[in-house]
């Protein structure tokens, strides 16, 4: 007999769009056999649509999904081996719980005999034994997603998929039901592709994280290491609280941010190379002797948490860092900070400006974004290809969308210690990121212009 | 303050006018033909009028055959209107709401209007009138009522109920039968309450498409009423009114939304 490999699905290359929007690009992801894998991403970031191409439900534009090595793109969910628990339990109305568990038994053929006993089991399992005989309707929330778990795991599927189960259900309950599912996952041994928005639920429960943002994968790893060594800014944001910052690696193993410079662990970055850097809130210690503080800073505000202390505090060179401590330090002193190199988590940086492609249209306007755009005498001629690089700073945003040469919409918002960065969606799917000490919320719609002298064009060849 | 603005401040006080109107137009005729119906014409209490019913084959006869052409009509019905309302609801088949309002336009016109119509299409095709032509009648005047409701329960279904089915390995064709079909019943319900009832009663309709050739029970009624048998049209509308409460027993309860939505 073959030896049976040890990735149970295996995607490739999957993208799917709905009209214009690209929902997923170009995603993958292998999977274990008996894995707890996590698809988490805010809302909107292709983690649904990622599960419901698993089930069958939608049909992916490009690229192809295995299972067991054999592609199962174009078979339909009702012949594909895997089951899905849905997020509003889709329990059938007009049927029992019995007959609601069974529905799949009874499809396969099962003998009656052997579906009487499977389903007492799988009502065992989820802890709702001697509930065969009620309505569906009559059940709280928490039970309907028993039911709904014990409907799916009954026709044992090597793969269970499970679109957000316990979103609907109270804090309490969700606390209680995780536990059972890691339970559940570790004594049947099959695979759990599960997909929340909750961080924290993610790291409790998963084996492998996968992080998702804007149709793409983040990050694939173990809860501890996606915490701990996030590689981008999306993530180190996403996951946990952190304060992520603007620094710039002097030599390997030497940082310098918010003003001074740090003692670090990562090498490799280059010389003098801008990167970002993000300390997690419990990492800096903060202590009363002032001159054996690698920097000192104000407690602006002290919240207790229940376990810690939420502080916020602005430092000497006028960067706001958010600190979580055992203890409380008073509103207004002045305290000392200390990081332990190992703390200081360095990433590159994905972009250091805006870049765009252009059209020339006369030797002083550029054509790019979908809009027209005045800039410095170039000396080009009308036509030419050209690249507009524009630093984070100088983008404008403005109150009203008809102000500006063109506008979008503010999609993610990054506190960076002394200022915001945001990407902004253009209308034609463009992100543009911007650097601004103005506050801005989610989903605004801004005008957008940059002044002619920040546009930096030179020409494509 | 007023003795008006009093009344009207009391919540329960907007019930009057209501109240009233229900009380003159539909429970004081109600308690009329239960009065009439038990009383002969000089006012004394009587059951001949039921006993007069039973006696008569001409009558019962007549009661029979509407219930057999409502079946038919109401069968025929189901077996039109579900096809077009599935079609309707499905997202894939039918992207326009303006499609479903075609299918409820002919409502919007008067029942004799659309009936005379159709004796002038049939005279057009050269067609006969009569019981075929009653049947046919029946069913283009009442399929809407069927549309409407199987439609509005199609709509308002769970999508997540039928990826739910095919995810337990249901093949299309199991979908439809162990998850739609059972699903849609209430809106399967309303909809035979819209059309078997009215049906039964109808007139106008078959004395129109052929041409007063075929009596219907709606007929008799309103012949013994024409010709001053009060008495014994108000019994002949209580049976008839008992055999539409038995049938509406039914149907539950919340099934009625969907009719009701409809005005």
């Amino acid at each position: 007999m073959a030896k049976q490999s040890d990735t149970i699905i295996k995607i490739e290359h999957l993208s799917k769009s709905f009209g214009e929007k690209r929902v997923l690009d170009d995603i993958n992801l292998d999977i274990k056999r008996g894995e707890f894998v996590t698809l988490l991403g805010p809302s909107g970031c292709g983690k649904t649509t990622l599960l419901r191409l698993l089930a069958g439900f939608a049909r992916a534009d490009e690229g192809k999904i295995s299972m067991e090595g054999r592609d199962i793109s174009d078979i339909p969910p009702h012949k594909r081996p895997l089951n899905t628990v849905f997020q509003r339990y889709a329990l059938f109305p007009h049927l029992n719980v019995f007959d609601n568990i069974a529905f799949g038994l009874k499809l396969n053929k099962v003998p009656s005999k052997d579906i009487e006993s499977r389903v007492r089991r799988a009502l065992k399992m989820v802890s709702m034994t001697d509930y065969e005989s009620r309505d569906v309707n009559s059940l709280s929330g928490g039970q309907q997603q028993r039911v709904a778990i014990a409907r799916a795991i009954v026709n044992r599927p090597q793969v269970l998929l499970l679109d957000e189960p316990l979103a609907a259900l109270d804090l309490k309950m969700r606390k209680d039901m995780q536990m059972e599912l890691k339970e559940m996952h570790s004594t049947l041994g099959i695979t759990f592709i599960y997909v929340t928005h909750d961080q924290e639920e993610a790291l409790t429960l998963s084996d492998t994280v996968v992080v998702f943002s804007e149709g793409r994968i983040q990050q694939i790893g173990a809860p501890i290491d996606i915490y701990n060594e996030p590689v981008n800014s999306f993530v180190a944001d996403f996951i946990g609280e952190s304060n992520i910052l603007n620094g710039t690696m002097i030599r390997d193993r030497e940082v310098e941010f918010i003003g001074h410079r740090f003692e670090c662990i990562d090498e490799g970055f280059g010389q003098n190379t801008a990167v970002d850097v993000v300390i997690r809130p419990e990492d800096i210690y903060l202590i009363n002797n002032l001159e054996n503080a690698a920097f000192t800073g104000t407690i602006k505000s002290c919240t207790f948490k229940g376990v810690h202390y939420e502080m916020f505090v602005e430092t000497d060179k006028g960067y706001e860092l958010m600190i979580q401590d055992y203890n409380a330090f008073e509103v207004g002193s002045t305290i000392g900070m200390l990081v332990k190199p190992s703390d200081i988590h360095v990433m590159r940086k994905e972009r250091t400006c805006n870049t765009f492609e252009g059209t020339m249209i006369a030797p002083d306007k550029v054509e790019m974004l979908g809009a027209e755009f005045e800039c410095n005498d170039t000396g080009l001629k009308a036509g030419d290809k050209v690249r507009v690089r524009v630093d984070f700073r100088n983008v404008s945003l403005l109150d009203y969308k008809e102000d500006g040469a063109l506008f979008g919409e503010v999609k993610f918002i990054l506190y960076k210690g002394d200022h915001y960065h945001l990407t902004v969606l253009t209308d034609n799917g463009d992100n543009i990121y911007v650097d601004t000490n103005d506050i801005w919320d989610n989903s605004d719609v801004v005008g957008i212009s940059i002044a002619p002298r920040h546009l930096r064009i030179t020409k494509r060849v | 303050m007023s003795i008006f603005s009093k009344l009207i401040n009391r919540r329960s006080n907007w019930a009057v006018p209501y109240a009233i109107f229900l009380a003159i137009f539909v429970a004081l005729p109600l308690l009329l033909i239960v009065l009439y119906a038990f009383q002969d014409a000089e006012g004394s209490f009587t059951l001949q009028n039921f006993v007069k019913f039973i006696r008569q084959p001409e009558a019962v006869n007549t009661f029979i055959y509407s219930i057999g052409i409502a079946i038919i009509t109401t069968f025929l019905c189901i077996l039109l209107g579900y096809p077009a309302a599935y079609i309707l609801a499905n997202a894939n088949l039918n992207r326009s709401h303006t499609t479903v309002v075609l299918f409820i336009l002919p409502m919007w016109i008067n029942i004799l209007v659309r009936t005379l119509a159709t004796v002038a299409l049939f005279d057009f095709a050269k067609l006969p009138l009569g019981e075929g032509a009653l049947i046919f009648g029946m069913v283009y005047n009442f399929l809407p009522f069927m549309i409407y409701p199987i439609y509005n329960t199609l709509q308002k279904m769970d999508h997540s109920l039928i990826e739910a089915a095919e995810d337990l390995g249901a093949r299309p064709s199991v979908v439809f039968t162990k998850v739609v079909v059972p699903l849609s019943m209430p809106g399967v319900m309303s909809g035979i309450m819209m059309v078997f009832m009215p049906t039964i009663s109808t007139f106008a309709i078959a004395e129109l498409l052929t041409m007063n050739n075929v009596k219907l029970f709606g007929t008799t009624i309103q012949e013994n009423i024409n010709n001053g048998m009060w008495n014994y049209g108000a019994a002949l509308s209580l049976i008839m009114l008992i055999i539409i409460g038995v049938t509406s027993l039914f149907s539950d309860g919340d099934e009625q939304s969907d009719s009701e939505s409809l005005i």
